[in-house]
């Protein structure tokens, strides 16, 4: 990639919630930009990684509040524009793909159904157009069968294919940037890899950027070009995914070492320890 | 822990305490949590402030009534009295002091209240457990029955049974009692049908628990919570079911100062003599509102799925 | 020590009718820890449900210690044979406190020297008597855990049943529940049937492993020929590649981006 603006700038992001029981700090000074590429969030639960993707979207739940000093996509300030244009901007331009699709896609309503409308959400089309639009991305999805596919409500379609269908449903309107909140933890690791090579090969293609949260550190690291690894809210250490071998800080080391590896690994397996100094 | 750090903990630290070393202290900072968010709420601490004053009342009704709740006063000179220094309520056909009778009745109403929790609620809580963790044709037979209880109006049915046992105040609850249960048993099947397939109730099967251990041990503690809660909602149609009753004169018989009755004598007077069906009417009310306000509040705290 | 064969579990009948697991036979000797590998719906833990009598046998038989296991199982076969779930925040129940969920299966087997035996119990899964008064809200996700190991461990049972104890987890504490899993082994001399969709795990804890999928049997290997890259079914090699991470099918793709 040449010399271009970053297509997304956060710096400083903090996300706390104000709770009855004191006032917890989700997400704490984080920065980074990022081009049209794969960029990695890698933590643990409880390491703020899903609730910076959140945050970025604007979808951070309540009781949260959001601050940053600076928060741009595109040139635009996402922290000061109206709502609406906030949400025109979300699922047009910038969309997310999460966990689990059966709680992301409305039960009553087909795949199809639900792709044409988010398609004429956004962009203005005729039915016919819409319906196209939507064959077409179910098609580039690998849906075998993209036409009954798109009649089939949700819970119909199995746990790959449904998350196949998510992808589609987000990348019908052609967004800009995509953030994929762990989009392969609840399939097979047969079907994962498969789910991840069309999600791959559509980023790729659009030049769309990428942030892929996750807490598989392995995943990440051979999906994405950089990755950052977040722990207690803040970011321990950022790396190209490459070098995730030359990781100096302990917690990268610790993470990568405590996986059990099919090659054989040490008896016991070496464990994290936690150092309070990381969070501070 | 040492001795002497332990005596200089707050009872607040004690109870709020997140590694507590004993089933006492345990068992307490849960209730001590579960009271703290039921006081944050004033509503429901309104309602409690009812109850317990309901309670009080019946307890200190002998000091609390000025005169008795029986024995009237002159027929020709005190009948049907305006609220007074003398008879604070006024004074009803019979002469008697409302405010006494009022402070007595609720001795009835907390009877028939007690009664019917400790009847209909134990009934419904096994009959809704056993059903749902059964499955099978016990629970098709159980249901049905259940069922058919629901299927009438509570009031007609309870008419129903009264007349067939006879009037009487005894009677009244026992009917109520019979008819107050069904809904328990659904709420209780419902809550049962989540947890018998949880893993945990998995993990006592393989412990070699038996099924009427799990039912008691297990079940029954998750689904008391909500049961427990629609009691108290339900309480308010209790006391106006009963109410209800006596006021069709087959609930208390006379003398008796039970509010539903009450308000049966004092309909003929309603227009001349508002003050003798309105005032029992009004304690009433204040009741009913005060469970079905505790009720709420007890709801967001014992029910975990309402909760945040 | 365990002797199954040919088990065939089925669900429902006619339209419902669903054959969950096919023929499967395996024998695991004592002391030894056996890994059931493979995917949703493979059937690799209705072979465990089936063993503790969770699911219904339709076919097959299945040995514990050289007896076949009696319909309903008995209360001795309890304290032989317990099992771990995956989900430690489903498997506690929410308003026991650890000592009445450990103190239930002694209460159950009617046995003595019941604080001792908690205490000792917390002690050997690394938690300590502190832990004891906690509920499971007070409680994290390794620490709940830990206590579900207990409560499988308390009984002093022979063989466990360890049904994705780790996938809930997050990796790091993955490793502690994976160490604890190992060391008590050795120190209970228990015998452990594994089941995961994690090759790596598997292989990290059992010398054995069977393959499953679609509830018949792929491939019968062990931890050395895995290793040595010797699998002899497509599936298997699948399954290796994907504990490896993502790899992409044509790296042209990459340049391109760039």
């Amino acid at each position: 990639m040449k010399e271009q603006a970053p297509l997304l700038e956060v710096e400083n992001l903090n996300v706390r919630f104000h709770l009855r029981t004191g006032t917890v700090e989700a997400v704490r000074g984080v920065s980074f930009s990022l081009g049209r590429e794969r960029l990695g969030i890698v933590g643990e639960s409880g390491s703020g990684k899903s609730q910076t993707g959140r945050a970025i979207l604007g979808l951070t739940p309540p009781p949260g509040e959001i601050t940053a000093d600076r928060l741009t996509f595109d040139g635009i300030d996402l922290l000061s524009i109206p709502r609406r244009q906030l949400r025109n901007l979300r699922g047009g331009r910038m969309t997310m793909v999460m966990q689990d699709p059966k709680y992301s896609l409305n039960p009553v309503m087909t795949i199809g159904d639900q792709m044409i409308e988010a398609y004429r959400a956004h962009k203005r089309a005729s039915r016919k157009e819409a319906r196209e639009k939507a064959l077409e991305m179910l098609e580039a999805v690998q849906m075998r069968n993209p036409g009954r596919v798109f009649s089939l409500y949700p819970h119909e379609a199995s746990g790959g294919m449904g998350q196949r269908a998510m992808i589609a449903m987000m990348l019908v309107t052609d967004p800009d940037f995509l953030i994929a909140d762990e989009p392969t933890s609840a399939l097979d690791v047969t079907v994962q890899q498969e789910v991840l090579r069309i999600l791959d090969r559509l980023v790729a293609e659009r030049g769309m950027g990428l942030i892929f949260v996750s807490h598989d550190l392995r995943l990440v690291s051979s999906f994405c070009d950089r990755v950052l690894v977040m722990y207690g809210g803040k970011v321990m250490e950022e790396l190209a995914s490459g070098d995730l071998e030359s990781a100096h800080h302990p917690y990268t080391r610790g993470l990568m070492n405590c996986l059990p590896a099919l090659e054989g690994s040490a008896h016991p397996l070496p464990t994290l320890r936690r150092d309070p100094a990381w969070t501070e | 822990m040492t001795g002497t750090f332990e005596r200089t903990q707050t009872l607040r630290e004690w109870l709020t305490d997140n590694e507590p070393s004993s089933r006492t202290q345990a068992r307490f900072g849960r209730a001590y949590l579960s009271w703290r968010s039921l006081s944050r709420n004033p509503l429901a601490m309104l309602g409690l402030i009812v109850v317990v004053g309901l309670i009080l009342v019946a307890i200190f009704a002998d000091q609390l009534a000025t005169q008795s709740p029986f024995i009237g006063g002159d027929l020709r000179t005190e009948r049907l009295q305006p609220p007074s220094a003398e008879h604070w309520l006024g004074t009803d056909s019979q002469a008697r002091d409302i405010y006494s009778r009022l402070v007595h009745g609720s001795r009835l109403t907390l009877m028939i209240v007690v009664l019917v929790t400790v009847i209909a609620m134990p009934v419904g809580l096994l009959i809704g457990t056993v059903a749902g963790y059964a499955g099978g044709w016990l629970d098709s037979v159980l249901m049905r029955i259940t069922d058919i209880f629901l299927a009438f109006p509570r009031l007609i049915l309870a008419l129903a049974f009264v007349a067939a046992l006879g009037p009487g105040i005894e009677n009244a609850i026992i009917a109520i009692a019979i008819t107050a249960w069904p809904p328990y048993a659904r709420i209780a099947r419902a809550e049962t049908l989540t947890i018998r397939n949880s893993d945990f109730i998995a993990a006592v099967r393989l412990q070699g628990a038996s099924t009427p251990r799990i039912i008691a041990r297990h079940i029954m503690p998750l689904c008391l919570p909500s049961v427990i809660v629609r009691v108290t909602l339900d309480m308010a149609g209790i006391i106006l079911t009963a109410a209800g009753l006596g006021f069709l004169g087959l609930g208390a018989q006379p003398p008796m100062p039970e509010w539903g009755a009450m308000i049966a004598s004092g309909r003929q007077y309603i227009i001349d003599y508002w003050w003798v069906a309105t005032m029992p009417g009004i304690a009433i009310f204040v009741v009913s509102l005060g469970f079905n306000l505790l009720g709420d509040g007890l709801r967001d705290v014992l029910d975990p799925k309402a909760a945040r | 020590m365990i002797d199954i064969r040919d088990l065939s579990v089925v669900f429902g009948s006619g339209n419902l009718r669903v054959e969950a697991v096919k023929g499967l036979s395996l024998q695991v000797a004592e002391g030894e820890s056996f890994g059931l590998v493979g995917e949703s719906g493979s059937g690799k833990s209705t072979v465990l449900r089936a063993i503790c009598g969770l699911a219904p046998v339709s076919g097959g038989t299945i040995a514990i210690g050289e007896k076949p296991v009696s319909v309903p199982r008995k209360r001795d076969f309890f304290a032989t044979v317990q099992m771990v779930f995956q989900d430690p925040y489903g498997s506690l129940h929410p308003r026991q406190t650890v000592d009445q969920i450990l103190s239930e299966p002694l209460a159950i087997h009617r046995m003595d020297n019941r604080d001792k035996r908690i205490v000792r119990t917390l002690t050997d899964v690394g938690l300590g008597p502190t832990f004891r008064f906690r509920f499971p809200h007070q409680l994290s996700g390794g620490q709940r855990q830990r206590v579900a190991i207990a409560r499988a461990l308390i009984l002093d049972p022979s063989v466990i049943l360890l049904d994705e104890p780790t996938s809930a987890l997050d990796a790091s504490v993955q490793a502690e529940i994976l160490n604890l899993l190992e060391l008590l082994r050795k120190e209970h001399n228990l015998t452990y049937i594994l089941v995961s969709h994690d090759l790596a795990v598997v292989a990290h804890l059992c010398d054995r492993m069977l393959v499953m999928r679609n509830g018949t049997m792929v491939e019968e290997t062990d931890t050395e020929h895995l290793r040595a890259g010797e699998a002899k079914t497509a599936y298997t090699r699948a399954l290796m590649k994907a504990t490896e991470g993502f790899t992409r099918a044509e790296p042209a793709t990459r340049t391109e981006l760039q």
